[in-house]
């Protein structure tokens, strides 16, 4: 009964927000807003943003982000999984880069600034020895004008994401067989595996890569901590004009929103023709018949950059850590001269409300979406129909809009209904955020699991109900725990829906974290930061113990 | 016609427009009417219309009884069809004991009662003592008693056999036939065995239906 409402809901709670969000983000951005006064149409708001200063600088930045770190990372994860799938470097390397998709974009970020920044951890290991360096050298590491330490930024945080996705796709690919295909007709282990296999894998993922390259190109917190500054990126532009003291800002901060999905829009176009470009490449060297033999430097290579985005991301958390219990810590030294708990201390009783927000936001969040998703498997299950492309489509949709350009909106209908920085609204904000990557986490295992069992349960005579509750809830109950777990990080880490609905009265550890950003206090970013990423693990921790908690008398519920 | 047997009145099974199989039989208590075919051949098709969880893809017409009862009218619940796989699919998050009571219907109500059906029932499948058991810890041949024995407490209309030896090897294979075999004559049940292999077919020893040929 209640599975027949889960489809229908789900897509109302996805695109309604989407939508209705769509539409309070475009009829200000033409002047339309009659809360503020605005009854007529006009396009000068169009024109007042194409005149700020910088515009082009900030477009410009904005569509190279996404462009560049979804080109970097995508590079990165084909000549990794063409070089190592199957060996055991690879599954090794496979088990140190997953967790880290559950670390928060921002703290990922600030761990990446207090790795690189001129006195952060790399210039403190090789100083003075090799640098002779006995203060910090003034150079734009961070906030460089270019964009660079955010795109690094980004593609450090892309990469797990876009390996476990493709690892998701690779059982399209029969890979020991192709490999052994491509080796019999003379092909190098990589360029085999790119012309052979990559093609029917990429297929699979390229809604995520889309997501990736809007993403990237409209994010704000990231930015905010290692973006430019003069002129920050066209997202950090709007939230600046949304947070303007002044109301008539909203008109201009709605156009550029519209012009960032136009931003974002043009990244994707791009994108497609670049994928076209390397589908002409591919059948080119295809055609050429040139066999790549010798391909050890790009094995290495590849290898080598997946090893350092993911030790770069955990080293930054290391020294994030440190900086949070540290003492007295001078420019040369690697470590600081004391330790205390004394930043903890202090800033413990500011932690305590926007943690408890934090927490209540993100569970309510992960429990709608975790119910959601399973309606509406159970619907399938029932139907044995699989939704369409249409349906998967729709669940990216979130991940490919880009946020400001129905937040804005969003935050206009929240405001009209004085539902504004409630938690309600917050807790729907996120689950917008939340609701695509629970059901993309929990779908595969959940289709992959033997249908027979219920045929059994059904032969004994239990009905759907408790078939459901006794036999295939708690066989599955480690997968939807852990993506519970995907979607309560996803949750820690949003930043505009909660900076945007919470409006400042509602405050997360992540809003907090990055408000801290400008301020430079690299002890007190430190306790935030470790903070954020410690939920995300706190919630796999309890996904997998759990469950091996309560069957550890059963073997075969272990993985 | 036997008011205890299983009926298949002109049942069919389609797959868009190809006909896999049309069949009309009875099955009589205690006796096995074996299905055979080659691989494709709609018999497994056959097993899920009459449990009622048939694949929709699949259009199958016709009715199946069980005694006066038409089953195909009915949920796969209420159908009370037990049915053995090649798997024995044993509830893994559950003990031994757990999987049996599971199967145990509602009216037996007492919750003593049902522990010492459960263990009676292991007894009667030579693994007395085992209930405590994770199921995964037990070997092959046990699985498949185990499952055996849950299908049986359910106190099933009918036996749906689907392949259910061919995963044993020969010596097993052989003990299972028997027991399966003479617990469903004991029992009074009709089954519906669907292999590919002629010796299950001889040692079922009923009617054979050959389809798909």
């Amino acid at each position: 009964m209640l599975t027949r409402l889960g489809p229908p809901l789900t897509v109302f709670l996805l695109a309604g927000p989407i939508l209705f969000g769509l539409a309070g983000t475009v009829l200000p951005a033409f002047g339309y807003l009659p809360a503020l006064g605005g009854n007529e149409f006009t396009l000068a708001y169009f024109a007042d943003f194409l005149a700020r200063p910088g515009i082009d600088g900030s477009i410009g930045l904005s569509f190279l982000a996404g462009i560049a770190s979804a080109g970097i990372s995508l590079l990165v994860v084909m000549f990794f999984v063409a070089a190592w799938a199957g060996t055991r470097v690879f599954s090794r390397l496979q088990h140190l880069v997953s967790p880290l998709l559950s670390v928060p974009h921002a703290a990922a970020a600030f761990g990446l600034a207090f790795l690189i920044a001129p006195s952060g951890m790399i210039a403190r290991l090789v100083s003075p020895e090799l640098t002779g360096w006995t203060r910090p050298p003034d150079i734009a590491v961070v906030n460089d004008p270019m964009g660079l330490a955010m795109i690094a930024g980004l593609v450090v945080k892309e990469i797990p994401f876009l390996l476990l996705v493709t690892l998701a796709a690779m059982p399209q690919v029969r890979l020991a067989e192709t490999r052994m295909l491509a080796a019999s007709l003379g092909y190098g282990r990589v360029a085999g595996f790119l012309l052979l296999a990559w093609p029917a894998i990429y297929a699979q993922i390229r809604l995520a890569v889309f997501a990736v390259i809007a993403f990237a190109s409209s994010v704000v917190d990231v930015a905010m901590i290692l973006g430019p500054t003069t002129p920050p990126t066209l997202a950090v532009r709007l939230l600046q004009w949304m947070n303007s003291p002044d109301l008539s800002m909203r008109y201009l901060a709605s156009a550029g929103a519209l012009a960032q999905l136009a931003v974002t829009a043009a990244a994707l176009a791009a994108w497609i023709g670049i994928e076209r470009l390397g589908a002409l490449l591919r059948n080119h060297l295809a055609l050429r018949g040139r066999r790549f033999r010798h391909d050890a430097p790009a094995r290495h290579g590849a290898l080598a950059a997946m090893s350092v985005s993911a030790l770069v991301v955990f080293a930054g958390l290391a020294t994030l850590a440190i900086w949070s219990v540290s003492g007295f810590w001078k420019f040369p030294d690697t470590l600081p001269q004391s330790f205390t708990l004394k930043t903890w201390m202090t800033a413990t009783p500011r932690i305590f409300s926007p943690l408890a927000t934090t927490l209540v936001v993100a569970v309510a969040a992960t429990i709608a979406a975790v119910i959601l998703a399973i309606l509406c498997l159970r619907r399938e299950d029932e139907t044995g129909r699989r939704p369409g492309r249409w349906a998967l489509f729709l669940v990216y949709l979130p991940l490919i809009v880009p946020q400001a350009a129905f937040l804005f909106g969003l935050q206009l209908l929240f405001i009209l209904t004085g539902t504004m920085a409630s938690l309600p609204a917050l807790i729907l904000g996120h689950l917008v955020f939340v609701m695509p990557y629970v059901f993309l986490s929990l779908s595969d295992p959940w289709r992959a699991h033997d249908r027979r069992y219920e045929a059994i349960a059904a032969g004994l005579g239990r009905k759907r109900s408790e078939t459901f509750w006794k036999v295939k809830l708690p066989m599955l109950l480690r997968t939807v725990l852990i993506a519970g777990a995907v979607g309560f990080a996803v949750s820690i880490g949003q930043y505009l829906p909660t900076v945007l609905i919470g409006a400042g009265r509602l405050a997360t550890v992540t809003t907090e974290a990055v408000a801290l950003a400008s301020g430079g206090n690299r002890r007190v970013i430190g306790v935030y930061a470790f903070l954020q990423m410690l939920l995300p693990t706190l919630g796999f921790l309890v996904a997998t113990a759990l469950p091996a908690m309560l069957f550890r008398r059963r073997r075969a519920m272990r993985i | 016609m036997d008011d205890r047997g299983l009926s298949l009145d002109k049942v069919t099974i389609a797959l868009g427009a190809t006909q896999l199989l049309s069949l009309t039989r009875h099955v009589p208590p205690g006796e096995v009417l074996t299905v055979m075919g080659p691989s494709g051949s709609g018999k497994s098709t056959l097993l899920a219309y009459i449990g009622g969880f048939l694949d929709p893809a699949f259009t199958a017409t016709g009715r199946v009884m069980a005694g006066p009862v038409e089953i195909t009218r009915l949920p796969a619940e209420d159908r009370h069809v037990g049915i053995l796989f090649q798997d024995p699919l044993l509830f893994p998050h559950m003990s031994v004991a757990g999987n049996l009571i599971f199967a145990l219907p509602a009216h037996v109500a007492d919750r003593k009662e049902r522990r010492r059906r459960a263990e009676r029932a292991l007894e009667r499948v030579g693994l007395a003592g085992l209930g405590e058991r994770d199921p995964d810890t037990l070997s092959g041949g046990q699985k498949a008693r185990v499952a055996l024995a849950r299908v049986l407490l359910s106190e099933p209309r009918m036996l749906l056999l689907d392949e259910p030896f061919s995963r044993l090897d020969a010596d097993l294979r052989q003990q299972m036939r028997e027991l399966v075999f003479s617990r469903a004559r004991e029992s009074g049940l009709p089954a519906l065995l669907v292999t590919h292999d002629e010796a299950d077919a001889q040692a079922a020893g009923g009617d054979v239906a050959r389809i798909g040929e």
